[in-house]
């Protein structure tokens, strides 16, 4: 998508592709040819320019076509450059502008309350997002409404749009902070797809508070050149590129 | 004299008219006591959420209450809910989530809590999302008018309430208040007099002034900025041949902008416009701030003048 475009975020597409894989794969209760049924599961990528990523994953679930992995980023297409909700089936939210998303997923999180329904609203920020100031707010309300069906993801690939997050903005301890908001934390390989699993199963015993699982995650996993690398936070690959990214990734061209 | 009451008590009591909607929930940021959405929390409690002073959070998380079918009435004062502008625009505005936010103690009439909390810019900057439709009634009946009106809008809006109580001039009148539909108070021939919000009132002892001076003025209540009433700007123009916006907001965008920027590619007829001169307010009484800050019915009888002056 990203190199058919010659734009877009494939880095962050590649470190939150496990854990969306195993979400959408094992749990997330949705129905692909109702993608507005009112009470599915909600999930809310926060992270909205790894659209890439997600689009991949609502092709092979059938919210859309694998054709319409062409239109990333074309004019009138499904795969708008972030994802969003009035244009591709399947998206909750309309991303891209960072920090959102948590809020907007406590929001579905309170009408599951008032509802009376049992269904869960997911969401994924990454590491970097977390600077943004609104996550804080969002993070102490959750807890503060008491938000057992709200559940994170934090994409940690450690690199951000200019640089590595240690350079850009240092966060210290991630899990303590989450910790002293009163979440539930775990942390986990965010590639291992055991430990994806089964935080995912541990998230649903977690029911009085919102949980959060810290993914560690690599940047452009499963690409040599693009792993770790902060050049491939925002950009696209050469044709070259392409062609042994998708050989060192298994796909035929 | 007729009964006094501020917008902000219309928007609490239309909060609470309308709880018995199951889909109606309200958000507040700490100030419920002040935009008055107290009055649903206390009856409501299980449909009013809680946001701390925290309004970037209040306004998304009303946009997925909106997502997920209800229909959220956030408030706060005015010149916060504009630190959650981008929130507005990318979270609310730009997916059209049905999120109502009444941003109350706008304009300068606010008085002496001084100039941070005097929000000047709001009906200007909520006026340029698409999708948003923006209200300042005059009232606290046209103010629950307006906000009864919202639950079937499927839109998201702003409406700005005041502070301080003004006259009520709408008791009994309810049904004459529509969203995009000014109210002509006065009917005139010189010149239109197109105000909104605490300014209406000042229009219209204008009027009077300008009626002993032998001079015919229209007064329109325009309580609602956008949509705007074109209709019938159009047809003021083409009556009075002259206009004078008047409003407790910056000259720079607000009604006056509105109103100014239809005229120009419809019916252009020479224009005034009352309003804060580009600069910030500061503490002082209500009435001492609108003097002070030349948003006073004199200044709109001279604005009346000067505009008469230049016609052809």
């Amino acid at each position: 998508m990203t190199h058919r475009a010659q734009a877009g975020h494939p880095g962050g597409s590649l470190s939150e592709i496990d854990i969306l894989c195993a979400l959408y794969g094992r749990r997330l209760r949705v129905q692909t040819n109702n993608p507005k049924w009112e009470d599915r599961d909600r999930f809310i990528l926060s992270k909205g320019h790894a659209s890439p990523g997600m689009y991949a994953v609502l092709a092979e679930m059938g919210f859309i076509s694998h054709a319409d992995l062409e239109s990333y980023r074309v004019k009138g297409g499904v795969c708008q450059g972030h994802v969003d909700m009035k244009w591709c089936p399947g998206v909750d939210f309309s991303a891209g502008s960072l920090g959102m998303g948590l809020s907007f997923g406590m929001g579905c999180a309170v009408a599951a309350r008032i509802d009376g329904s049992s269904r869960n609203s997911y969401v994924m920020i990454g590491d970097g997002e977390m600077q943004e100031g609104s996550i804080w707010e969002a993070a102490m309300s959750a807890v503060h409404h008491e938000l057992g069906n709200l559940k994170l993801f934090v994409d940690c690939n450690g690199i951000q749009n200019d640089d590595f997050c240690e350079v850009q903005m240092r966060m210290f301890d991630i899990p303590a902070k989450w910790n002293s908001f009163g979440w539930a934390v775990k942390v986990i390989d965010g590639h291992n797809m055991n430990e994806i699993v089964g935080a995912i199963e541990w998230m649903d015993t977690i029911s009085d508070r919102p949980a959060v699982v810290i993914a560690n995650t690599v940047k452009g996993k499963g690409v040599s050149f693009m792993e770790n690398n902060p050049a491939f936070h925002g950009a696209a690959p050469s044709d070259e590129q392409l062609l042994q990214a998708l050989s060192e990734l298994g796909v035929n061209a | 004299m007729s009964r006094m009451a501020a917008t902000r008590d219309g928007y609490g009591d239309a909060l609470l008219a309308l709880a018995d909607n199951p889909k109606v929930v309200v958000l507040e940021a700490d100030l419920g006591k002040s935009t008055k959405s107290l009055h649903f929390r206390k009856a409501h409690p299980d449909r009013t959420v809680s946001c701390g002073i925290g309004e970037q959070n209040m306004l998304l998380v009303g946009a997925g209450l909106a997502s997920s079918g209800y229909i959220p009435f956030a408030s706060t004062f005015a010149i916060f809910t504009e630190r959650a502008f981008e929130q507005m625009r990318n979270g609310v505005a730009r997916p059209n989530l049905a999120v109502h936010v009444c941003g109350s103690h706008g304009g300068t009439h606010t008085g002496t809590d001084g100039s941070s909390a005097q929000s000047i810019e709001d009906l200007a900057i909520y006026r340029t999302l698409p999708n948003v439709v923006v209200m300042h009634p005059c009232d606290d009946v046209s103010t629950k008018a307006l906000t009864m009106q919202l639950p079937e809008l499927g839109s998201p809006s702003y409406m700005r309430t005041a502070r301080n109580k003004t006259p009520v001039l709408y008791d009994g009148r309810e049904n004459e208040i529509k969203i995009g539909k000014g109210v002509e108070l006065i009917e005139g021939k010189d010149v239109a007099i197109i105000a909104c919000g605490v300014l209406v009132h000042e229009a219209i002892a204008a009027a009077k002034t300008l009626e002993e001076a032998g001079v015919s003025a229209t007064v329109v209540d325009m309580h609602t900025i956008k949509p705007l009433d074109g209709d019938l700007i159009e047809s003021l123009a083409e009556r009075c041949g002259a206009v004078v916006t008047a409003e407790d907001h910056s000259i720079i965008g607000g009604l006056g902008g509105a109103v100014a920027e239809h005229l120009i590619s419809t019916r252009p007829v020479p224009m005034e416009r009352i309003g804060v001169q580009d600069r910030f307010g500061e503490s002082a009484g209500a009435e001492e701030m609108l003097e002070m800050m030349g948003l006073k019915s004199h200044h709109i009888v001279e604005a009346a003048n000067r505009v008469i002056a230049r016609k052809a």
